[in-house]
């Protein structure tokens, strides 16, 4: 027993070590971020300070503000129609299964798989013909229908996780589809719906290669900012830190929040 | 448990009950039809012609030369080549490491939750900001982390990023998605009925034989489902290489989509990316198959279980 209990402290060591590890990074980012420029840039990393908030206020100097705009934009309005289009259809495809469930499944899914790349030169020529290039809007668009399938396939685990029972009671108490669906499911599915938000919150709020070949001026988002950052001022690591702190925050605080979601989300709906 | 799904009687229905049905389902398809389909078709056509965005009026009919022309490209192979290098290379490593950090957290310890916070957290760093702090803070030669911490071993003054370009990559890819795969195993963990292993225990099996016989076979899904859907992922890294080697040194670390990137934004031949366009797709629809397997088996293994 006593063995057993010294075998389990070293494990729970080392897995705390490997966390700490993997979140090192991240840490130091931080940490750099209230440095100034001459602590950011030691032989020996420098854990001692006075910290200084300077490197935040040249960021906002430097005009982030626009940037984080256009990618809460292009991020919550890409989420609420990603869930105006995701709840029906999950709800078409789970609790009233349509006719060819199963295609329309793969199709969605089937969609995912494509590589974006190959799509670019199309979107960019179409957004340059209707004048949607350098437009947030285009973004909107974009993000949507690269959140859409993970929404339905994950708003469709949540919808099959209600009881038909409930659903059984529903349509003896003589209620039709509409209100099935707003007065019975929609309440006992809301935490999925949230969950399903924040996940595609997430991947909008870090994507890149849109954001970065569909922008210039007026709708770049936060990733294209920072590369903007490194060709100006990639020396100043303390400056950049700062900016990389401020791009990155969001996201994780969503994800740590919805952390219990995120595997249902990462694998479609498939786990949880 | 029975779902809502299987409740659904058989009984046929009427015009108006199959459209208050379908209804629902359609705004989402024509949308995802639109977005995503349309591109690909229009890119199946350019790839048929010549185009070039900087001469207005250069489209014209060329056949499948346009096809021809990537395939006699010899940075084609070697893009081809790097993007299995990277793809094999960040799935298998963070797949071992995902397993392992897996089991290390299927079980209970002190500070559980928080050490599995800190470990999904380099997922959820923006890919550009990630790429941007190993470039900078951490692989530095002179003033990075990753050199403070090796010097003293005799391993300081590495210019990864210069010498090293393709291992750098991996580093950050690594370090983004072993939080990936040890999720997915993770939920594979936790949901080994535990009875079994108790049986397995009570019958005198060692930890590993436990481990070994009942569950490796178990996790073999799982572990097939994180390697293929992260495979898909991965195959179509940009972000790092953008920021990190910008594909360089030469073409040492471009891989298609970044190829393909050069192509249209620095070409501006739509017909030759739109034909690369074509053949990743390809290329990803053979590796896409075996996933959508791996998804549908999940899937529908979990009906059965329940």
């Amino acid at each position: 027993m006593r063995r057993r209990s010294a075998g389990g402290a070293a494990l729970t060591i080392l897995t705390w070590a490997l966390g700490v590890l993997f979140v090192f990074p991240v840490f130091w980012m931080v940490l750099t971020s209230f440095k100034q420029e001459s602590d950011a840039y030691t032989e020996d990393p420098t854990f001692l300070f006075t910290p200084t908030l300077d490197q935040y206020r040249l960021v906002f100097d430097g005009g982030l503000g626009p940037y984080l705009a256009n990618s809460l934009i292009a991020t919550v309005v890409s989420c609420l129609l990603v869930v105006v289009l995701a709840v029906p259809a999950a709800y078409a495809l789970s609790v009233r299964p349509v006719r060819g469930t199963k295609d329309a499944l793969f199709f969605f899914i089937s969609t995912k798989m494509l590589p974006v790349v190959a799509a670019i030169v199309p979107i960019f020529v179409a957004a340059q013909q209707i004048h949607l290039l350098d437009n947030v809007w285009a973004l909107v668009l974009l993000y949507s229908g690269m959140n859409l399938p993970i929404a339905v396939w994950m708003m469709r685990s949540f919808f099959q996780e209600v009881p038909s029972e409930v659903l059984e009671a529903a349509k003896v108490d003589g209620a039709g589809l509409r209100t099935e669906l707003t007065r019975v499911l929609l309440p006992m599915v809301a935490p999925g719906i949230a969950a399903t938000a924040l996940i595609c919150a997430i991947f909008a709020w870090n994507e890149f290669f849109f954001a970065v070949n569909l922008t210039a001026i007026n709708a770049p988002t936060v990733p294209v900012f920072l590369v903007g950052f490194i060709t100006s001022e990639g020396l100043y690591w303390a400056r950049l830190s700062a900016a990389a702190t401020l791009a990155v925050l969001p996201v994780v605080i969503v994800g740590w929040i919805a952390q219990r979601q995120l595997v249902r989300g990462l694998s479609m709906g498939a786990l949880k | 448990m029975t779902t809502a799904q299987l409740t659904a009687a058989p009984k046929p229905l009427g015009r108006k009950e199959k459209w208050a049905r379908r209804g629902p389902l359609l705004p989402a398809l024509i949308f995802t039809i639109i977005i995503t389909q349309a591109p690909f078709l229009a890119t199946i056509i350019y790839s048929l012609h010549s185009w070039n965005l900087l001469r207005p009026g250069s489209w014209g009919f060329v056949g499948l030369d346009n096809y021809v022309d990537v395939f006699t490209d010899s940075e084609f192979y070697t893009a081809a080549l790097n993007t299995v290098v990277v793809t094999a290379g960040c799935v298998l490593v963070s797949l071992v490491l995902g397993i392992a950090l897996a089991l290390l957290l299927d079980r209970p310890f002190f500070g559980r939750g928080v050490v599995r916070t800190m470990l999904i957290t380099p997922f959820l760093i923006m890919p550009v900001a990630s790429a941007l702090l190993w470039k900078t803070s951490m692989l530095n030669p002179t003033y990075g982390l990753v050199d403070a911490v090796l010097g003293p071993i005799g391993l300081g003054g590495i210019d990864w990023v210069g010498q090293y370009p393709m291992t750098s990559v991996l580093i950050a890819l690594v370090w983004r998605w072993t939080p990936f795969m040890m999720l997915i195993v993770l939920a594979g963990l936790q949901s080994q009925p535990r009875d079994v292993l108790e049986a397995a225990k009570v019958d005198g099996a060692t930890a590993w034989q436990a481990f070994r016989y009942l569950t490796l076979p178990f996790l073999r899904r799982y572990i097939q489902l994180a390697g293929l859907l992260g495979s898909i992922y991965v195959v179509n890294t940009f972000d790092e290489i953008f920021m990190l080697t910008q594909g360089g040194p030469g073409i040492a670390t471009t891989n298609l989509p970044y190829y393909l990137y050069q192509r249209v934004f620095q070409g501006f031949d739509v017909g030759q990316a739109a034909a690369l366009g074509v053949v990743v797709v390809i290329l990803t629809i053979i590796v896409a198959t075996f996933a959508l397997r791996a998804i549908f088996t999940a899937v529908s293994g979990r009906e059965v279980s329940e």
